[in-house]
């Protein structure tokens, strides 16, 4: 009985918490850096949830439970994801749980605790946010169950830890199958997390919010947890996606030595990924509402051409 | 390079084929047709030489010279000069809208592979595989000139249907033997040649190249 | 069941070698002649000659096929056996009368200003290379080369449909090349799956798909990827054959380009490819022994028949009318040809020829006839017995030669069609006689108005190409009183050689 993976589990947490606003401050800096802009330097998201913290909580006069109870779910849920998906090592005391359905569901119930808040007050654009987030959850969940189904088919198993370890052992080189259900994956990271070109983090014009409508309505500590936790989504579906697609370097079963290094390559990888983020954002621009069927639409073509390829080609 | 890497990369490159199919079938933009047409007949070209190298069959490589200098480049830059000359600058209207069309062109991938089943058992080539990817490059070509309504797009989705079946040739028995292919590409180009003429014609007659105009024989015959 | 076809290993006489450069030579260099010369006034003359050397040629070469049997030329890239030296009999005659029809037509066309000087041009110089692509496509032992000629006699007929540059001749024209060309894209790929199966057994190289080589082995082709192939080849070679419900662009473009573009495309091009399918459908039938090809062909071509005759109830111009004819009658030949059998293969091919002769009769007839009244609409076309006697009764024995009446030609060959499938598929016959039935009523009914009554004040007298009808339908007539021995065993060697 090994006291080491929930050692691990706990660094994982912890890494989680502390890197995720660093992690957004760097693809806030990357495109300040490409617009010409100067950044507002790497750290201050950290200031803005410090700052947030401090503040009073605001309520709405009719606010309910579930506005209250909200943010602390959204935030626990984000915690857990990332006590689940293999960030640094394989050997986590959750791995046999961890499957990436339930990761999926998790995600699931904080988008929908957090359409319910974001309708709760009763003003027009929290309910209009969580429509509209809720029509690009119905696109984009089964375009991503059919990315990570491609992915288990070509691993024969779903849980993350399982695919990491398969991956390492075999030569999963240049199989179309990956490059299709990577490409689709890609696809709904931007629309799940709210990135151009589906929704535009950095909007203040209501009407072409689709998250930040949900969570107009909130101030203060809840606020600072419903960021930090969006924080963390971004965080948690980019290492997802290097767990599936691109897990060199994540330690394997019963190495903790492993762990330092793991590290070290985690950062090199998210800041990679930054840039790879801060390129399609610039290049791209916001798509029209109606124009996203078709995006998560090819997003789900490319999952089907991938898990069809697997059977076809390899 | 050995057997293995070859297969794998062999099934790369016929999954980029198929990719660059639906990216023709989904796109709006004629330039964006164009250029996807000519990186599909690159990815195949490239795939002609690979297995022309491992088989060690060389009339391959004239055959993979041959698509690429002509779907490559002289196709494409036929029909960029026709666009620009005919200043056709509209987006492509479609008959079925794109998610629609997008999930026909799934159903007919799935149709392809059951259809070349019989071909694949008994087939001993290292690229059995993809004769499934190329016929359903054929079909998507076909559902392509169908759910379109503009002449040029109905040209180059017959134009990815040549394609598709001269994957097939190189996929079920690594090309088929050299005056044959040399006849097909005449005739490819022949044809391009002879629509060119035609948009003209179209374009002169019609003053577009909407293939909703030509519809008039249809109502001009006694109820078809 | 595969070897029967006694090749002749003898070494090729002289003269059958010259006799096949000529025949293929001819109007290939008159193409290329015609192209630069096309539009002179001695430039149909050219035509003429050049399509008569053809005959010439194609005649010579069917005697020595006749007298010593089956032959391969040109290191094995053509064979020449009783079928196919036939049918390019047949081509080259049609193209020439057809040719002789042309001079009179295009001089009207011409004088009433439809076509140009560079028209012409393009108009004669596509004529032989049509003529060249289908011999080709006959000739050819390669089964490759094949589609690529069949190919190549759509490409080169396409921009002749729309010749006269209206919106309606454009649309046909583009339908027709759009339809063909996915067509015989399918036949591509069948011709692929094909060569996938012979590879197998005669190794790689253009060896693989010499037909005599592919007949020979057919026994060892493996059946399931030749019945693929043969659905791909049937939907491919059939959209050309104009099977129904492949056959949308048939009436377009055969009755909106000049008329003798249209008499040759129905007259010969459709039995090209119903040529094609045949080959295709005896190495199936090695290869899988069982009737399935047959009976595919059989269905297509009752739907073909049906589909047809009861299209020509409704229809208002005079050559899709005619069109539509074209398309049921070979639907028969398709329906005979799959039937299978002595006698129903015998009519099958009697069918061809006189159809061709009677077809392409009428066609100059009906382009007589709407250059005289300057339409195509049959409700305008009258009084042409009186206004040109050789046109109406042209006109009349051509339309009662093609509903099958006796003593013509078409009555024997659908007689015969129609005792084989009494004896071998009884079931069929109703339909069979149904179509047969429904074509010659409503074709009768439009010709009664057309040719009888008063001359309507807007038809203008016109000098027609007389020899052509006369000669055609002479022959068919004749064919119907009274078979000559020599062709009586040109199609039992024929109908042999396709069991």
């Amino acid at each position: 009985m090994s006291v080491i993976p929930y050692l691990i589990e706990l660094l994982q947490v912890i890494i989680l918490l502390a890197l995720a606003p660093a992690f957004i401050g760097w693809v806030r800096m990357l495109k300040c850096w490409m617009q010409g802009r100067s950044s507002a330097g790497l750290f201050q998201p950290y200031r803005d949830l410090s700052k947030l913290f401090a503040k009073d909580v605001v309520l709405a006069e009719n606010a309910s439970w579930i506005f209250r109870f909200t943010p602390y779910l959204v935030f626990g849920t984000a915690v857990l994801a990332g006590g689940i998906i293999p960030i640094l090592s394989v050997d986590l005391p959750l791995a046999p749980t961890a499957d990436v359905i339930v990761i999926v569901a998790l995600f699931a119930i904080a988008r929908f605790f957090t359409a319910l808040a974001g309708m709760d007050i009763g003003t027009a654009f929290g309910g209009m946010g969580s429509s509209r987030e809720m029509m690009i959850a119905s696109l984009a969940e089964p375009a991503m169950l059919m990315a990570i189904f491609t992915v288990s088919l070509t691993n024969k198993s779903t849980s993350l830890s399982q695919i990491v370890h398969v991956i390492y052992s075999g030569q999963t080189l240049l199989r179309p199958s990956l490059a299709f259900a990577f490409l689709a994956f890609v696809l709904i990271a931007l629309a799940e997390t709210g990135r151009i070109p589906v929704d535009n983090p950095a909007t203040h014009l209501e009407l072409t919010m689709v998250h930040e409508a949900m969570i107009l309505e909130y101030s203060g500590r809840h606020l600072a947890l419903v960021e930090w936790a969006s924080m963390m989504k971004l965080f948690l579906f980019v290492m997802l996606g290097i767990a599936a697609y691109a897990p060199w370097g994540i330690a394997a079963r019963g190495s903790f030595t492993a762990v330092p290094l793991a590290l070290a390559f985690m950062i090199f990888k998210l800041g990679a990924v930054g840039v790879g983020i801060v390129l399609i954002e610039t290049g791209l621009a916001k798509m029209r509402l109606f124009r996203l069927t078709e995006f998560l639409g090819a997003a789900f073509l490319l999952a089907t051409l991938g898990m069809l390829s697997f059977f076809i080609l390899d | 390079m050995d057997l293995q890497t070859a297969a794998q990369i062999n099934s790369f490159l016929a999954a980029l084929v198929l990719l660059t199919a639906f990216g023709m079938l989904v796109q709006k933009r004629i330039y964006g047709l164009i250029h996807l047409f000519a990186w599909q007949g690159l990815f195949l070209s490239m795939n002609t030489a690979i297995v022309g190298f491992v088989a060690d069959k060389h009339h391959l490589y004239i055959s993979s010279v041959l698509t690429l200098s002509l779907k490559v480049v002289l196709l494409p830059y036929i029909l960029h000069v026709l666009i620009h000359r005919l200043k056709i600058h509209k987006e492509v209207e479609t008959v079925v809208n794109i998610p629609m069309t997008m999930l026909i062109g799934i159903a007919l991938v799935i149709f392809s592979y059951h259809l070349t089943a019989p071909v694949r058992e008994l087939s001993t080539l290292i690229t059995r595989s993809t004769l499934a990817i190329a016929m359903a490059t054929v079909m998507i070509g076909l559902l392509m000139m169908i759910t379109r309504k503009h002449a040029v797009t109905q040209i180059i989705g017959f134009l990815a249907l040549e394609n598709g079946l001269f994957f097939a040739a190189t996929s079920a028995t690594y090309g088929m033997p050299l005056v044959v292919e040399l006849g097909v590409a005449l005739d490819v180009l022949i044809a391009a040649f002879i629509f060119g003429i035609f948009f003209f014609h179209i374009h002169t007659t019609f003053d577009s190249l909407d293939v909703e105009q030509m519809a008039r024989l249809k109502e001009a015959d006694s109820d078809e | 069941m595969s070897n029967r076809w006694p090749v002749s290993r003898r070494p090729i006489p002289m003269n059958s070698s010259i006799m096949l450069l000529v025949l293929l030579g001819v109007p290939l260099i008159g193409s290329v002649v015609l192209a630069f010369t096309g539009d002179r006034k001695f430039a149909p003359e050219i035509n003429i000659a050049g399509s008569a050397a053809t005959f010439a040629a194609g005649l010579g070469l069917a005697v020595e096929v006749y007298l010593q049997g089956p032959m391969l030329a040109g290191s094995k890239f053509f064979f020449v056996d009783a079928f196919n030296v036939y049918l390019a009999v047949l081509t080259s005659f049609v193209s020439m009368t057809t040719a002789i029809f042309s001079r009179r037509y295009m001089r009207s066309e011409r004088e009433h200003g439809r076509v140009g000087h560079r028209r012409m041009r393009f108009y004669h110089a596509m004529f032989q290379l049509f003529i060249f692509a289908m011999l080709l496509c006959l000739l050819t032992n390669n089964v490759g080369v094949l589609w690529i000629a069949m190919e190549l006699a759509t490409l080169s007929t396409v921009l002749l449909v729309s010749l006269y540059r209206t919106p309606t001749a454009i649309e046909a024209a583009w339908k027709y090349f759009i339809l063909c060309g996915v067509g015989i894209a399918q036949a591509l790929f069948g011709t692929v799956l094909l060569y996938f199966a012979a590879e197998k057994v005669l190794g790689e190289g253009g060896e693989a798909l010499l037909w005599t080589n592919l007949n020979g082995v057919s026994g060892s082709l493996e059946p399931t990827v030749l019945s693929l192939a043969f659905v791909f080849l049937m939907v491919g070679y059939g959209t050309k054959v104009g099977l129904v419900p492949l056959h949308n662009w048939l009436p377009d473009a055969h009755s909106e380009g000049p008329t003798p573009i249209s008499a040759v495309l129905s007259g010969l091009l459709l039995n090209i490819a119903l040529y094609a399918l045949v080959r295709c459908k005896v190495l199936v039938d090695g290869s899988t022994h069982t009737h399935h090809a047959g009976d595919i062909m059989m269905g297509f071509g009752i739907l073909s028949i049906l589909a047809a005759a009861f299209s020509l109830l409704r229809q208002k111009d005079i050559k899709r009318m005619f069109s539509y004819s074209s398309i049921e009658h070979m639907g028969i030949a398709t329906f005979a040809f799959g039937l299978g059998g002595p006698i129903a293969t015998f009519g099958a091919l009697l069918h061809m020829l006189v159809h061709s002769l009677a077809k392409s009769a009428i066609f100059f007839t009906v382009g007589h006839a709407s250059q005289m009244h300057r339409t195509q609409e049959m409700e305008k076309i009258k009084g042409l017995f009186r206004g040109n006697p050789l046109v109406g009764w042209g006109l009349m024995f051509g339309v009662l030669a093609i509903v099958g009446m006796p003593p013509f030609g078409i009555f024997t060959s659908e007689f015969l069609i129609l005792t084989a499938t009494i004896k071998d598929a009884p079931l069929w016959t109703p339909l069979l006689l149904l179509g047969l039935g429904v074509a010659f009523a409503a074709l009768l009914r439009r010709l009664q108005p057309m040719v009888s009554g008063e001359v309507p004040p807007n038809q203008q007298p016109m000098k027609v190409a007389h020899v052509p009808v006369m000669l055609h339908m002479t022959l068919v007539l004749i064919i119907g009183l009274y078979i000559p021995a020599f062709l009586n065993q040109w199609f039992h060697t024929a109908a042999e050689l396709l069991k």
